[in-house]
Order: C-alpha cells, then sequence, then structure tokens
C-alpha cells in the first residue's frame, strides 16, 4: 500500500467514486490466483468418487447411531469399557510424565542458545521425527517391538509428548529474558545454578500449563491407539462399531467427551494456582 | 434540544454510577462536562446515546423520548448523535476512508456496507470532510498506521459524517500532547460553529475546559455540583469538584519551564504541512 | 516470604511455612504413588518376555525396512494426491462450519445463552474425538472412501478452530465495537466493521495451522478405511511387506515437512 493515495483515486473521491482497496494488488494476480483455487477445487473434487448407493444405505445407520445417544448402554459391554478406560487413564498418566520427564534435557539441547551444535542438531532431529508421524504410526512400530498392550501403547504416547513438549521448551528457552540469565552468571553461578535460577523460572509456568495440555491431548490420543492393538479404549470402540452396537459405541464417546470435558476444567484450575 | 430529568444510573454491581441528573441543552451549545475520575462523565454521556443503560430518568433529543427505543428506532436516534471517544476507538486494521465512511453505516443497508457500495454523496461528503481535518492524502492508510492527532481527525469525521444534531464527546484529549490536543479542541469547537451542532465535551483539563466552552457542568460522586460559565467558574468551585487543592500556587520556581508544551514531534511537522 | 525466629532469638528465612512445605510434600507422595500404580496396571497387562524381545525385533524390523523398495513410490502418487484432498477439503469443509459457531460460543457475540452453550457443546464434542474415530463412524455411515475422510477431518477441525476463533472473538478491544454501534450501525454490521478485522487475522493463522496438522492426521485416516496414504500403509503392513512400509513413511515426512513450509509462508505472506 503506498504511503499517499494516487491523484486519480483522490479525485474519484472528490467526486463519490471510492472503492475499497483489493487486500491482492494487482488485477491479474487476482485472476490468477482465482482460477488456480478453481482449477485445484475441480481436480480435487473430481477425484472424490462417491458411492451414492452406500451413502444412501448408509444414512439410515447415521439415524440409528444418533438415536443411541439417546439411549446409551453402559451395560452390556461394562468390563470391557472399564477395563478400556482403566488402561487407557494409566497409559495417559505414565506417558505424560515419562514423556515430560525425558522432554526436558531434549529441549535444553534443542535451544540454540545455551546448547552446542552437534547436540542442538541431534536433538532437533529427535523433534522432526516425533512430531512428523502421526502417533498411530509410531504405535504400529512399537507394537512391533514390544508385543500388543498398554506397554506399547505409553511408549508411543510418551514418544509424542517428547516432541511435543521439546520443541515449545525449547522456543520458550530461545526467548527468554536474556539479562536475567547475566544477572545470575555475574554472582559466579555454575551451569546448574543458572538452571535453576534464572531459567527454570522463567519457564516453568507454561511448562506445567503444556504438560497439562499434553495430558489432555494424550488420553485422546490414547482412545485411538488401540486400533493398532497398542491398548486402551480404542480397542474396544473400534469393536462395538464394527459390530454396529451404536449403543455402546455412544456410551464411550460419552465417556469420552466427559473425561475432557472434566480435565480441562480441571488443568485450568491447576494453571490458576501455579501462575 | 437535550432535555435530561431525573437521570440515574446504578449498575447491576450496586455501585451508584449517576444520581438526579437535570440538564438542559440548548441548540449550538459547547458544554464541557468536568469532574475527578470516577464522578460519573463517560456513564452520563453513554446514557444519551444508550451504549449504557440509564436505570432511570428521561432523556429527550428534539422532544423524542431517547430512553423508550429499541431496536430501529434507537438505531435511528443514535446516527443522530456523533461520538468521539477518548482512544479514538478507529477500527485499526480498516483504512481511513472506511473509518470515516463506517458514520454513514445507521443510513445504509448492510449489503451495500458489507460491499462498501456507499451512495457518491455519502463518498463526497466524507473526502470533504477527510479534507476539513487536513487528511485527505491518507485515505487508503490503514488506521493503525496514523499517530495520536490523526487518529481523532479521522474520529472526528466519523462523527460528523453521521450529521448529527449532537456530538458526544468523551475525553478528545487524553491520549494526546498539550499542542495537539489545543489543535483537536480547536478543530471541535470550529466544527460545532460551522454546523451550528451542540456538544458535549467531558474533559479532565480544567484549562482546555475554560477555554473552548460556552459553558461548564462539574460533576461529583454522580451529581451535578456546579452549572455556569467558565468565568463564573473559581477556586472555591474547583474544591467542591474535585476536592481540596492549591490551585494557583507554582510548585517550583522551574516548573513553568517543565511545562513548556512538548516540542512538536514529527507527526505533527507532518500533520500542519498536510494542513497547510 | 515467612521468616521465623529460631531457638537462638535469630530471624530465620524459609522459602515457605512449615504447612505449605508439609503440603507440597503431600502432593508429590500423592503424584508418586499414583505413577506407581499406575505403572503397576500397565505391567501388569504387558507380557514382559516380549518386551526382552524388543531389541531383537527392532532390528530384524529395520533389516526388513532397509533397503526401501523405491520403485513402490510410483504406486503411491495417487494415494498421496488423496491425502492432501483430504486435507485441504477437510480443512476448508470445517472452517466454513467452524466460523459461524465460534460467534455463536463468545460471550460477546452470541445471541442468547442458550445458543452458547449449544455452540459450545458442539464445539467439546468434536473436539474430544479423535479424527480417526470420526473416521470410523463415517466409514460405517458414508462407505469407505476418500469423502468419510475428508468429512472426518471436517468434523474435528470445527471444534478446534472454532475453540481458538471464539477466544480471539472474546479477546478483542470492546471501543471499536462501542465506537460502530454508536453510528446506529445494525448488528451485523458491527460484526462486519468493529468484530470481523479485528478477528480475521487470527483466522487465517488458526485456518492454515489447523490445515498443517490435518496433513498429518490424514495420512492416517486410510487404517480404518478412510481413503488416502494410510490405506497403501494398511495394505503394506498386513502383506508385511516392511520394505515398501519405509518408502511410506520417507513420503509422509517428505509431505508433512513441505507441508510445514508452505504453511509457514503463506503465514507470513499473510500478516
Amino acid at each position: 500500500m503506498s504511503l499517499h493515495a494516487s491523484e486519480g483515486r483522490l479525485r474519484a473521491a472528490r467526486q463519490g467514486q471510492w472503492r475499497r482497496q483489493p487486500f491482492i494488488t494487482g488485477a491479474g494476480r487476482r485472476w490468477a490466483l482465482a482460477v488456480a483455487v478453481l482449477a485445484y477445487l475441480v481436480l480435487a473434487l473430481g477425484s472424490v468418487d462417491v458411492n451414492w448407493a452406500r451413502v444412501a444405505e448408509g444414512a439410515g445407520r447415521a439415524v440409528n447411531f444418533l438415536a443411541a445417544f439417546t439411549q446409551p448402554d453402559f451395560t452390556s459391554r461394562q468390563g470391557d469399557i472399564i477395563d478400556g478406560l482403566i488402561e487407557s487413564l494409566t497409559m495417559t498418566l505414565t506417558s505424560t510424565v515419562i514423556g515430560v520427564l525425558l522432554a526436558i534435557p531434549v529441549g535444553l539441547g534443542a535451544a540454540r542458545n545455551i546448547a552446542p551444535l552437534p547436540i542442538y542438531a541431534l536433538c532437533r532431529a529427535i523433534i522432526a521425527v516425533s512430531r512428523t508421524f502421526q502417533e498411530i504410526i509410531i504405535a504400529i512400530l512399537f507394537v512391533v517391538m514390544f508385543g500388543f498392550g498398554p506397554l506399547a501403547g505409553m511408549i508411543t504416547l510418551a514418544f509424542a509428548t517428547i516432541g511435543f513438549m521439546a520443541k515449545l521448551l525449547a522456543e520458550d528457552i530461545e526467548d527468554l529474558n536474556w539479562r536475567q540469565v547475566e544477572a545470575v552468571r555475574a554472582t559466579g553461578a555454575g551451569w546448574w545454578q543458572v538452571m535453576n535460577h534464572a531459567i527454570q523460572p522463567q519457564v516453568m509456568p507454561r511448562l506445567i500449563g503444556l504438560s497439562m495440555y499434553r495430558l489432555d491431548i494424550n488420553f485422546r490420543e490414547s482412545s485411538v491407539i488401540g486400533i493398532v492393538g497398542a491398548g486402551g479404549i480404542g480397542a474396544t470402540l473400534n469393536t462395538s462399531l464394527s459390530r454396529y452396537e451404536y449403543g455402546t459405541a455412544a456410551a464411550i464417546l460419552l465417556i469420552i467427551i466427559a473425561i475432557v470435558l472434566a480435565s480441562e476444567y480441571a488443568s485450568s484450575h491447576v494453571r490458576r494456582f501455579t501462575q | 434540544m437535550l432535555t435530561l430529568e431525573g437521570v440515574g444510573k446504578r449498575y447491576p454491581t450496586g455501585d451508584r454510577a449517576l444520581s438526579d441528573i437535570d440538564l438542559t441543552l440548548p441548540k449550538g451549545q459547547v458544554m464541557a462536562l468536568i469532574g475527578p475520575s470516577g464522578a460519573g462523565k463517560s456513564t452520563l454521556i453513554r446514557c444519551v446515546n444508550r451504549l449504557v443503560e440509564p436505570s432511570q430518568g428521561s432523556i429527550r433529543l428534539e422532544g423524542d423520548e431517547l430512553t423508550a427505543l429499541s431496536g430501529a428506532g434507537l438505531r435511528r436516534a443514535r446516527r443522530s448523535m456523533g461520538m468521539i471517544f477518548q482512544e479514538y476507538a478507529l477500527v485499526d486494521r480498516l483504512s481511513v476512508m472506511e473509518n470515516v465512511l463506517s458514520g454513514r453505516l445507521g443510513y445504509v443497508g448492510f449489503w451495500r456496507s458489507f460491499f462498501r457500495r456507499y451512495p457518491e454523496q455519502d463518498v463526497r461528503e466524507a473526502f470533504r470532510l477527510l479534507e476539513r481535518v487536513g487528511l485527505e492524502h491518507a485515505l487508503d492508510k490503514r488506521a493503525d498506521a496514523l499517530s495520536g492527532g490523526q487518529r481523532q481527525r479521522v474520529g472526528i469525521a466519523r462523527a460528523l459524517l453521521q450529521s448529527p444534531r449532537l456530538l458526544l464527546v468523551d475525553e478528545p484529549t487524553a491520549s494526546l500532547d498539550p499542542k495537539t490536543s489545543r489543535q483537536i479542541m480547536r478543530l471541535i469547537r470550529e466544527l460545532c460553529a460551522e454546523r451550528g451542532l451542540a456538544a458535549i465535551i467531558n474533559i479532565h483539563d480544567v484549562a482546555l475546559a475554560r477555554q473552548f466552552a460556552d459553558r461548564i457542568v462539574g460533576l461529583n460522586a454522580g451529581r451535578i455540583v456546579f452549572d455556569g460559565a467558565p468565568s463564573e467558574l473559581t477556586n472555591d468551585i474547583l474544591t467542591t469538584i474535585y476536592g481540596e487543592e492549591e490551585w494557583d500556587t507554582r510548585v517550583e520556581p522551574e516548573a513553568p519551564a517543565e511545562e513548556r508544551p512538548a516540542p512538536p514531534r514529527a507527526f505533527d511537522a507532518a500533520l500542519s504541512g498536510a494542513v497547510r | 516470604m515467612p521468616v521465623s525466629t529460631s531457638s537462638a532469638g535469630l530471624p530465620l528465612w524459609q522459602r515457605r511455612t512449615t504447612a505449605a512445605q508439609w503440603l507440597r510434600f503431600a502432593a508429590w507422595l500423592f503424584g508418586l504413588c499414583l505413577f506407581l500404580l499406575c505403572w503397576k496396571v500397565i505391567s501388569d497387562n504387558t507380557m514382559w518376555v516380549f518386551v526382552e524381545d524388543a531389541g531383537r525385533q527392532g532390528s530384524d524390523l529395520l533389516r526388513r525396512m532397509l533397503p526401501p523398495r523405491w520403485e513402490y513410490a510410483e504406486k503411491l502418487w495417487r494415494p498421496m494426491w488423496d491425502t492432501l484432498n483430504i486435507a485441504t477439503l477437510g480443512t476448508a469443509l470445517g472452517v466454513l462450519m467452524a466460523f459461524p459457531v465460534a460467534f455463536l460460543a463468545a460471550r460477546n457475540t452470541t445471541p442468547h445463552p442458550l445458543v452458547r452453550s449449544l455452540a459450545l457443546m458442539i464445539i467439546v464434542s468434536s473436539r474430544s474425538i479423535n479424527s480417526l474415530i470420526w473416521a470410523m463412524l463415517l466409514v460405517t455411515i458414508v462407505g469407505p472412501g476418500v469423502l468419510a475422510g475428508i468429512i472426518a477431518i471436517a468434523l474435528r477441525s470445527i471444534g478446534f478452530v472454532g475453540k481458538l476463533l471464539y477466544e480471539a472473538v472474546e479477546e478483542i478491544h470492546p471501543t471499536p465495537v462501542e465506537a460502530i454501534s454508536a453510528t446506529g450501525a445494525s448488528r451485523l454490521q458491527v460484526m462486519n466493521y468493529a468484530v470481523l478485522p479485528q478477528v480475521l487475522p487470527a483466522f487465517a493463522g488458526i485456518s492454515l495451522y489447523r490445515w498443517d496438522i490435518n496433513i498429518r492426521e490424514s495420512t492416517v485416516l486410510g487404517l480404518v478405511g478412510a481413503g488416502g496414504i494410510g490405506l497403501a500403509l494398511n495394505a503394506s503392513i498386513n502383506s508385511l511387506a516392511w520394505s515398501q512400509v519405509s518408502v511410506i513413511f520417507v513420503m509422509i515426512f517428505a509431505t508433512v515437512i513441505v507441508s510445514e513450509w508452505v504453511s509457514a509462508r503463506v503465514r507470513r505472506a499473510m500478516i
């Protein structure tokens, strides 16, 4: 946008002619963008083949499923649901604790301003791998290695937690207030003392907040990695859906929603307490 | 033209902001409303255009009862009262012209305003007002690219584009330096004279109020404690409005030197260039 | 900061009061016990013989994955295109639906408190349920394929975009809203002139961020039959073709890195 409006625009405005300046300047570029978007939409939508007969058939099931929400069935698979939930919750807690503990050294190593280059490169590589792959993919590998069950799920979630937390922690450390660090260093403090007195107080509140958030994410993820055999409620849910037991599926989903709500409520309290 | 009778306001928290305000504003009068922070100045002018709902009393603009209005009637009443704000209250990400034209929103339909297709005479009038406040070259600039004084000029142009009968002005100079404050007050004063507008101006600065208003009303704890011409505003009365203070004494011999207005900043130079 | 007096009569500084100290200690003890209990549950449900074998299994897996069968990549272009479409169309659809929901959910723009609770309900349910679960549901309803994936991504995105956007709406400056209302503007005009310009940058940023996440999520939707490269992954794993799996991993890695780069560029260009 130019500093001063052009004479032409001023003259037109004086005559009462004024149009808003477009967000993208240059009519050519605007058209090119519109054509590109349109072309993409045509190509993309064209490659989605929809079996309308199947969709129509499924519509009835959708209605059944929505109806199931009005009378969820908590009882007929009670044992499976409870076992799955306990597995999910235990996996969530242990993986978050282990993941956060491991994320702290990785995060420190991935902060350019306090880590030497080789360590920085290594930690950044760990973060990149952990963040790129969806939890399910990692779960598949760990199930092959550690066998079916919640241990594989826990390791998966801990690994995903490392990437998530370490990246945010490293960013936090990279833009923390350097003057406080210098002040502590000026007292003659050693490396550990600098960490404890200058860096920890600055990043701690956010670290706690993020850990609570990650606990929430880990619970939601723990409800699906069961699909590939890594324990948790996901396996129960998958079975109930493939058997068209919508009442049980609705019950599980309602439980998940309730737990997420509760944890959100709790974490807002914890955050207020720690700040 | 504007009459307030027994207007009171109590917030849901129980705080009493205004009690028993009786006030009549004749056509063309510029009235300054002074008083300490929390005296209810802002609440009073917001009660007039119903940004704040008065709890009791009646407010009439040229015979129309404002407190009974709702919906389209309220919108019609609001557009006949232009308001100028303390922190300018421009929409930062819109251009200067869009901000000024938003003064016509009470007159045009939604789709017209959505596509920014304002009637020709509205655009012409908006441009004339921008010229009047000396900002026509900035019409395509984003509002957040302007300086404080320039933004307040845009705010004034927006209020005037409403073709109001009354101006409600809330601390127009609170965030401006002394020189720009004077320029803004002078501009408001001149525009009121040009268009025969009445105005209520909330202002902290007693000196500015004395210099630019026809009439001064003092508010304390939600009640009117003074109503008269600027010349009648004595130190005793200032004490009843604001509380005990030595109004005349100079603190230190050096003080006058420090009270000189701040040297004009770069934007003032730019501004005077634009006005010329 | 509590200062007590020692037995010698000198002031003694402590970081916390004794009661606070004990409370903290109890909280840590409770946390530790909970952790150990959870660990015990997991360990009871684990076949430790398999775990002892993990190193051998891992190296075995690695040997079978390497070298990748690169010629398999040619069969992956179509699934990759589907994956990108699931992410992009799903994000677009989700964002379109999230936009009104966010305004209904924000305290300062909602027409009625009841509408607000309904909008918040939509946001919470959409957020709590993983996109893979949405995909499982939709596969049973509309049948396997890309369509189920697109809708699953869209439904999951409503909650994410809606939540962040309504928080942005609640954080806008109130003065421009007041000023535009004072001109006699209608409700919709106030939205258009005072609210929208303030939240548009946040909206664009949030949508891009979600697109980025959705690329990642859409790579696995195929595991439950909802189209994309996940289908190929599932097929390769089921036939134990690990050298193909590694090719798929490389593809996914590259796509995610590129999409992250693209969204960072677009974000910078827009803001």
